[in-house]
């Protein structure tokens, strides 16, 4: 596209193809970028490069084979996802949790939400520039959570451990003790990151006043998770409507009022901390008792119906819908994927700025591609 | 100088030293590779190369051996001689800024009267090798990255010389030595310490290190101008930004650590010179890594703007007050307090320049919100 100019030459924009392979779009997004010098002037986005047909997968399986693919919709917060389908399947088929069942989801639910986040923290330092430090950083305490994981469910990214009605089987004895350890990690590692981030320079340079998005306009996309409490809105599922025990302990919703990237950064650095305390607090409520529902059906069967159920992952709000028929798999089944919204956003808020800016800003709204195409 | 020390006749003696100095140099880059990815682990909680002979000390080689080993790929639509010889021109100039750098009392390939001014003349031609890279490779990250690569050294070569020359105005000469020698009683860090600050991260803007890497970034543009390259004209590039780096330091510690001269003065040999020279600009090279391990990368105005309206500034200042200093005679220390004066200012100016006011940011924020609409 010829554009007009107050320049003697006739110039040109410049089409910049960003992805599939890319290092800064984190896993396999694409855009187009239209470029005149450094400046963005238009984006185009392409997804679909991971679509798996997980849905569509999940409605030719019994509801116990479902978890697997929530697994890999979501990798980075694989309990998180896990969390709301098998809600789902337990509203359906009117399944009671028991109580040590549901404070041992939510510990390891906020530990998932740890990880994640570390996992941005990271990967958000290399989109900043940083060579590998806050990333390598990042992974060592993420390390930890993921061992953690690995002594209960037997795997370090597919969980596959909770079941509809509580879970696959009981922690390990020593599973208090570690948690502690675990969120010692973390602590020194949210320490590490305010010393090598928050309050460095270039880093503030870079991040302040980019990517902004206000409130409306966020409502307006349907953006959620961190990326919209960054803009002011304290949209928190948890807080606005409790699921397993987040109304029984204390905690606060963070929010910040900038909008920019910025924003966006520390919102998910004070979440972190919240869901340490979180945590903390679940250990305390934690008594023996049972894992599962005393009458738990051989083969689960659900009567007809349909549900829709969210839960606050660490992208975002993630919901699923699932419509029974009766039998022992769903009839249909749709994830509500926080990224997939959060993503509409980008061209909104890259464009106007220099193309580095836009790489970070796409780092800030923190996308799962998995999550996105399914 | 000796004249024909190696008793042969001055032309065969230089091509022997210059030689020697492209095999030094070559050997100095490899191990500066396995020094960086070594330290560089140790700041990332890891503990770098180890696998490839003791220590991992054999990394390089067995890196420079795969890249030999390697396909010298060249895209269809590339332009061949510019593509192909980019990588000379980064090289050939970088080697030859060697050629006046002061290692020993008496010992380099040529002691050059205007030693500064031949270096800033060579070491900026390695820039027309970024942009024929950048241009000839058909690839639009590599055009970014050249044309942003040319932006940031015409930038930085300004504060860049402006220090350069309010040493050697200190001095009186711009054979390089001779600064080293004035320097017999106290390091030029001492009476120009503003100097060094803006010398410091403008030399860290020429080598393309970070903070200032935006030519390479490799998560914006990945990679730049080498984007296209592949095997031994890469490694080229990269034994070019070693090589640079090494120069730039021991041009640093000549400069204004004293080089070989302070503390000890040149009656303890040849020998003890040389250690003297590396062991400072071992400390200067891990002083830039450092600065990678931990700094994130400016943006592409910001980095102009640091540049223009920060670094020249003052550097222009500081050849004023040395020009005053040495004009009415005034005492020495004058100038070490503008100096650390100055130094203040500086850090003042970045900080005012980074925390931006927030109706500033509010009218950045409408500007964008403009131009998305």
């Amino acid at each position: 596209m010829v554009t007009e100019s107050a320049h003697e030459f006739e110039t040109q924009d410049l089409l910049l193809n960003v992805g599939p392979q890319h290092p800064s779009t984190h896993g396999v997004f694409r855009m187009v970028m239209q470029v005149d010098g450094e400046v963005v002037r238009d984006i185009i986005p392409y997804i679909g490069y991971l679509h798996r047909g997980a849905e569509k997968l999940c409605e030719t399986m019994d509801y116990r084979q479902g978890i697997g693919f929530m697994d890999r919709t979501e990798y980075l917060a694989a309990m998180n996802a896990e969390l709301s389908y098998v809600m789902a399947v337990e509203k359906l088929a009117e399944l009671e949790v028991p109580d040590r069942a549901q404070w041992i989801r939510m510990i390891l639910v906020e530990l998932n939400r740890l990880a994640s986040h570390l996992m941005f923290m990271g990967a958000f330092g290399i989109d900043v520039g940083v060579f590998g430090t806050p990333f390598i950083y990042a992974w060592r305490e993420r390390e930890a959570i993921i061992d953690l994981f690995e002594e209960i469910s037997g795997d370090r990214m597919m969980y596959a451990y909770l079941r509809p009605g509580g879970l696959a089987w009981d922690v390990p004895t020593n599973f208090v003790a570690r948690c502690r350890e675990v969120l010692t990690a973390v602590n020194q590692g949210i320490a590490d990151f305010d010393g090598l981030l928050t309050k460095n320079e270039i880093f503030v340079a870079r991040t302040q006043g980019i990517g902004y998005i206000s409130a409306a306009d966020a409502i307006d996309f349907g953006m959620s998770g961190p990326s919209i409490r960054a803009s002011g809105v304290p949209l928190d599922v948890r807080r606005e409507e409790p699921y397993l025990k987040y109304n029984e302990i204390k905690w606060d919703v963070i929010t910040e009022t900038d909008g920019d990237v910025y924003a966006r950064y520390l919102c998910r650095l004070g979440e972190m901390r919240e869901s340490v305390k979180i945590v903390e607090q679940c250990l305390e409520q934690l008594q023996p008792g049972a894992i599962m529902p005393e009458k738990m059906p051989r083969m689960l069967r659900t009567p007809p119906g349909e549900v829709y159920i969210r839960t606050e992952a660490p992208r975002g709000e993630f919901g699923v819908y699932m419509v029974s028929k009766g039998g022992n798999r769903p009839y249909r089944l749709k994830v509500r994927s926080a990224c997939l919204s959060n993503l509409q956003a980008l061209k909104h808020m890259s464009v106007g700025q220099y193309v580095a800016d836009a790489i970070i800003v796409l780092g800030s709204i923190d996308i799962v591609l998995s999550e996105v195409d399914r | 100088m000796p004249e024909g020390l190696f008793g042969l006749n001055p032309w065969l003696d230089g091509l022997i030293r210059l030689l020697l100095i492209v095999g030094l140099m070559t050997v100095v880059a490899m191990g500066l590779i396995y020094i960086e990815r070594k330290v560089l682990g140790r700041f990332h909680a890891r503990v770098g190369p180890q696998r490839t002979g003791p220590f991992g000390l054999l990394q390089s080689v067995a890196d420079a051996l795969k890249l030999i080993g390697k396909e010298d790929l060249r895209p269809r639509n590339a332009d061949p001689w510019t593509f192909e010889f980019g990588p000379y021109m980064v090289f050939i100039p970088i080697f030859m800024g060697f050629v006046v750098q002061p290692f020993m009392a008496g010992f380099g390939v040529r002691v050059l009267d205007l030693g500064i001014l031949y270096f800033v003349a060579v070491s900026s031609v390695s820039i027309v090798g970024w942009v024929m890279a950048g241009w000839g490779s058909d690839n639009r990250y590599a055009m970014i990255g050249g044309m942003r690569a040319a932006a940031q050294a015409i930038s930085y070569e300004l504060p860049f010389v402006l220090s350069l020359l309010s040493v050697s105005m200190l001095a009186g000469t711009l054979n390089i030595n001779e600064i080293v020698l004035a320097q017999w009683q106290v390091p030029n860090i001492v009476w120009q310490p503003l100097a060094f600050v803006i010398f410091f991260i403008a030399a860290l803007a020429e080598l393309n290190r970070p903070p200032f890497d935006i030519p390479v970034g490799e998560s914006e543009v990945v990679g730049g101008p080498f984007v296209e390259y592949s095997g031994i004209r890469w490694s080229m590039f990269f034994l070019g930004e070693y090589a640079s780096l090494f120069i730039m330091s021991v041009l640093i510690s000549a400069l204004f650590l004293g080089g070989y001269e302070w503390p000890f003065g040149t009656q303890l040999g040849i020998g003890f010179q040389l250690l003297l020279t590396v062991v400072k600009a071992a400390i200067l090279i891990f002083l830039i890594i450092w600065v990678r391990a931990s700094v994130p990368r400016l943006r592409i105005d910001q980095l102009m703007g640091y540049a223009w309206k920060i670094l020249l500034p003052l550097s222009l200042v500081q050849v004023l007050v040395n020009g005053f200093v040495l004009v009415y005679h005034l005492p020495l220390p004058v100038l070490t307090v503008a100096g650390v004066g100055g130094i203040v200012l500086l850090s003042w100016l970045t900080e005012r320049a980074i925390r931006k006011p927030r109706a500033a940011r509010a009218s950045a924020i409408a500007l964008q919100s403009e131009a998305a609409s």
